[in-house]
């Protein structure tokens, strides 16, 4: 127990160990109801998780609680005593320490600086005392197994370990409760185990930990109790090892159970695709330094093709390399055997090959434009005469893809910065959507999204291909991509590893490939299973 | 920050003067309001429509380079060379005048396209940031407007310029006229074509629109081409009006002039929005400003300080409706 001497002694009485507590609290912006009346304890030493599907309020919950927005009504309680934070620093005087889903530190200064802001170790004269700080980074990073320099600007860092970093420094300021927002969205699975090694050395100190995570494994393994919050209410609070997984995701969903286990838990049809003959696309000996090396493969109508591979096996820069967006060494693309001779996103557009980029933020959504306008974006020269941008053909396809995807907004002229993850990425499938495309590559379609929208975008792939469209599906979400997948190229190091087809397509299957424990994994330039011939590049005739 | 955002709640009339995007969106034409109903109330002759002429005939370069501006900074750029071409084009004007009217005209435009292409291609194509590009030819392209005059006032005599600064159309100034067509010009082009929709797309999320296929380094180019040649066009028409072609101070600090009408007006300055009949007003607010103090004597560092106070407005605005 290092912290408690900040505890007031009023508290100890009470039930003792809850150190941060949110009474009917409630939280409007205007016509949303962010939190309605919901309250929520976090006991010491226990690991918390807090789900519910995007829109559900867990943002707002814990922007309230750290001082970021002020609640309507309730109160919060930090060790038994009522508190108002205005500010952020105020909560973490207090003890509450926040990791954020994006590293929240100054990417030019050294890691030690980072750790230290705000609280550098001053020496005599007042001026701060580098030869100490570095030590002292050095020797907390170690334990959390991240050996670096710290003396290095963050930025020169990868993201998984600034993460390890702003972790670092949440948990060394003191803090009573640490609150981390999808920590391990951007971290390998190595770190992901260091991570939940520090939750656990938390746990021991006494630390509580309020864990948001959409990822269900992660949950099971290291959280204590639940809280789910649905439409901004607290739905249900509880020990989580008397929640089975289906339980929790018809709590987060407000399903019915039976509806949800006989749907599964991906909604991706059980039945295969009717997959064309001919590919309709093909990649040959697609080479980039130090990224991509030899990468062929053919992607036939009506299948969805899954591309499996760790963080940083090359998966999305296969992706970016067939729209054009990464420029290659060598290689060729052909879409219905026609070659694309430069590749650049245009020409790739212009293919028919479309692109839903991993990074929704930084390469999807412009924010300040209207939905409309994010939808029509690529497609605008072709709804436009003589330069001049036609509202009336423009209004017809976005009616048509709102309605088709249902994308909740107020209307076509909303913000797109203003609607939810999930509404955001079915904005940016409509994009591609309404280009007609005869290739469509996903590239973690439904990452960070809610439940209810993973869904609809999982049935979605599949009716797209049922149409007879050509997918290519990237997801880290196993599951997702064994379900989904009709067949599925492995990648390894930039290079393919192997391929699944049929009824190879399972997890064991998968991982094995993953983790290279076959070493006779088939070869790169393998032909699709029985029944399709395998085709010369650029010799077969055009659908 | 935190304050006033938690409480924004269902408008009420009077709510709606709390709240800070209301003042990005309106705040600049209600202040033009307010200057003027100042004036009217307080001012002796400011309401007549020789003064009014003459506010819009100063204000209409400005207003022509604000233009060209807002384009620039909708893509997340900006352009520090505009000053330099006016005094680009003034010092073209007077050489080739010999061949006539039209050549001249066209020579001095070409330059602005010329340094605009300049400016376009080391953004996007050599990659500078912009603030840096554009420091190039604002240095050298008052440096080569010198060589080229060789330093000298050139008294233009030529009745076909000069009448397109003194000259009227129905009672409206040449030189306001075209102001006026241009932004109504510019705003078609930023609403309707889809090459505004691309500049303005670019400008939210450069690496989004790459990835849809957008010709974003053409855009690119293409805005700062056409910034420069309007800032040519206000060159020529500036020197129009002075009857001297005068490139050591022609466009001298006319680039700051310009931003401020564009922020001002309520484009913001990261991008991915252009407000283009904000800019016209910002333009104005400013021109108004200026001459309501000059005219109940006050002297112009006073005018310098109150623009100042308006400029910081305007920023302060745009940023609590960033932070929310």
């Amino acid at each position: 127990m290092a912290p408690t001497e900040a505890t007031p002694q009023h508290a100890e009485t009470a039930v003792a160990d809850v150190v941060l507590e949110a009474r009917s609290v409630s939280k409007r912006f205007p016509g949303v109801v962010a939190l309605d009346d919901v309250s929520f304890s976090l006991r010491a030493g226990e690991t918390h998780a807090l789900v519910g599907e995007n829109g559900a309020g867990k943002s707002t919950l814990i922007k309230v609680l750290t001082g970021v927005y002020r609640s309507d009504d309730g109160e919060v309680r930090v060790a038994g005593a009522p508190v108002s934070f205005s500010r952020p620093f105020e909560a973490q005087q207090a003890g509450i320490s926040t990791i954020y889903q994006e590293v929240n530190l100054v990417p030019l200064m050294s890691v030690a600086r980072n750790i230290f802001l705000g609280r550098e170790p001053k020496n005599r004269f007042g001026l701060i005392d580098f030869g100490r700080m570095n030590r002292e980074t050095t020797e907390l990073l170690d334990g959390f197994g991240v050996r670096v320099d710290p003396k290095r600007p963050l930025h020169t860092l990868g993201i998984g370990t600034q993460q390890m970093v702003a972790l670092a420094r949440a948990v060394s300021v003191q803090a009573q409760v640490v609150i981390m927002d999808e920590p391990t969205s951007s971290l390998e699975p190595r770190e992901v185990e260091t991570l939940f090694r520090v939750i656990e050395n938390l746990r021991g100190q006494g630390i509580a930990v309020l864990y948001v995570s959409h990822r269900m494994d992660e949950l099971y393994r290291i959280c204590d109790r639940v809280t789910v919050l649905r439409d901004g209410r607290h739905i249900h609070t509880g020990d989580l090892a008397d929640l089975d997984r289906m339980r929790l995701v018809s709590m987060m969903l407000g399903r019915d159970l039976a509806e949800v286990r006989r749907e599964g838990l991906t909604s991706f049809d059980a039945a295969g695709h009717e997959v064309a003959r001919t590919p309709v696309l093909t990649a040959t000996g697609l080479d980039r330094r130090h990224q991509l090396h030899d990468i062929s493969l053919q992607l036939y109508g009506g299948e969805v093709l899954g591309l499996g591979g760790l963080l940083g096996s090359g998966r999305s820069e296969t992706a970016k390399a067939l729209t054009g967006a990464l420029p290659l060494d060598g290689g060729e693309i052909t879409v219905d055997g026609e070659r694309i001779g430069r590749p650049t996103p245009a020409a790739a557009i212009r293919a028919g090959i479309s692109m839903l980029p991993e990074d929704r933020k930084a390469e999807g959504i412009i924010p300040q434009l209207s939905v409309r306008e994010n939808i029509v974006l690529a497609a605008m020269p072709r709804l436009s005469r003589a330069g001049i941008v036609s509202r009336e053909k423009q209004d017809r396809i976005v009616d048509i893809f709102m309605e088709r995807l249902r994308i909740k907004a107020s209307s076509p002229e909303q913000k797109v910065g203003e609607l939810s993850g999930g509404n955001q990425q079915k904005v940016l499938l409509a994009r591609w959507l309404c280009l007609e495309p005869k290739v469509l590559l996903l590239d973690e379609p439904t990452r960070g999204i809610d439940v209810g929208a993973k869904a609809e975008v999982q049935s979605l792939i599949d009716d797209l291909a049922r149409e007879g469209l050509a997918v290519l599906l990237i997801s880290s979400d196993i599951e997702e991509l064994i379900e989904g997948a009709d067949r599925i190229v492995v990648l390894r190091g930039g290079a393919v590893a192997g391929e699944l087809a049929g009824d190879e397509v399972e997890e064991s299957r998968l991982l094995e490939v993953l983790a290279d424990h076959t070493p006779a994994a088939k070869p790169a330039d393998h032909t699709p299973e029985t029944g399709r011939k395998a085709p010369a590049a650029g010799q077969e005739d055009p659908r | 920050m935190t304050t006033q955002a938690t409480l924004p709640r269902p408008a009420k009339p009077l709510a709606r003067l709390r709240d800070p995007a209301w003042y990005q969106e309106y705040g600049v034409y209600a202040a033009v309001a307010v200057v003027l109903l100042f004036n009217a109330l307080f001012t002796d002759h400011f309401l007549t429509a020789d003064n009014l002429r003459t506010q819009l005939v100063q204000v209409a370069p400005i207003v022509i380079v604000a233009l060209g501006m807002a384009l620039v900074i909708g893509t997340e750029g900006i352009d520090l060379s505009v000053g330099s071409t006016m005094a680009l084009a003034a010092a073209l004007l007077p050489l080739y005048l010999g061949y006539g009217l039209v050549p001249a005209l066209l020579i001095a435009l070409l330059a602005g396209a010329v340094v605009g292409a300049i400016n376009g291609t080391l953004v996007s194509l050599v990659g500078l940031q912009p603030i840096v590009a554009t420091l190039a030819l604002f240095v050298g392209g008052r440096g080569l407007a010198l060589v080229m005059a060789d330093g000298q006032l050139k008294q233009i005599v030529n009745p076909d310029i000069l009448a397109l600064g003194t000259g009227s159309f129905l009672g409206i100034p040449l030189v306001v006229l075209i102001a006026g067509v241009l932004a109504l010009a510019v705003a078609f082009l930023v609403q309707r074509t889809t090459f505004g929709r691309q500049i303005v797309a670019i400008g939210g999320n450069r690496p989004a629109a790459a990835l849809s296929g957008l010709p974003v380094k053409r855009v690119l180019i293409g805005v700062y081409i056409l910034c420069g040649t309007m800032a040519a066009l206000a060159g020529i028409l500036a020197t129009a009006r002075l009857t001297a072609s005068d490139p050591s101070s022609l466009g001298t600090l006319m680039e700051l002039s310009a931003i401020t009408a564009v922020v001002v007006g309520g484009t913001p300055l990261n991008g991915g929005s252009i407000r283009v009949l904000g800019t016209v007003a910002g333009a104005l607010l400013m021109q108004l400003l200026r001459a309501t103090l000059v005219k109940h004597d006050l002297p112009d560092s006073t005018a310098q300080i109150a623009q100042a106070a308006i400029i910081i407005a305007a920023v302060y605005v745009a940023r609590e409706r960033r932070s929310r």
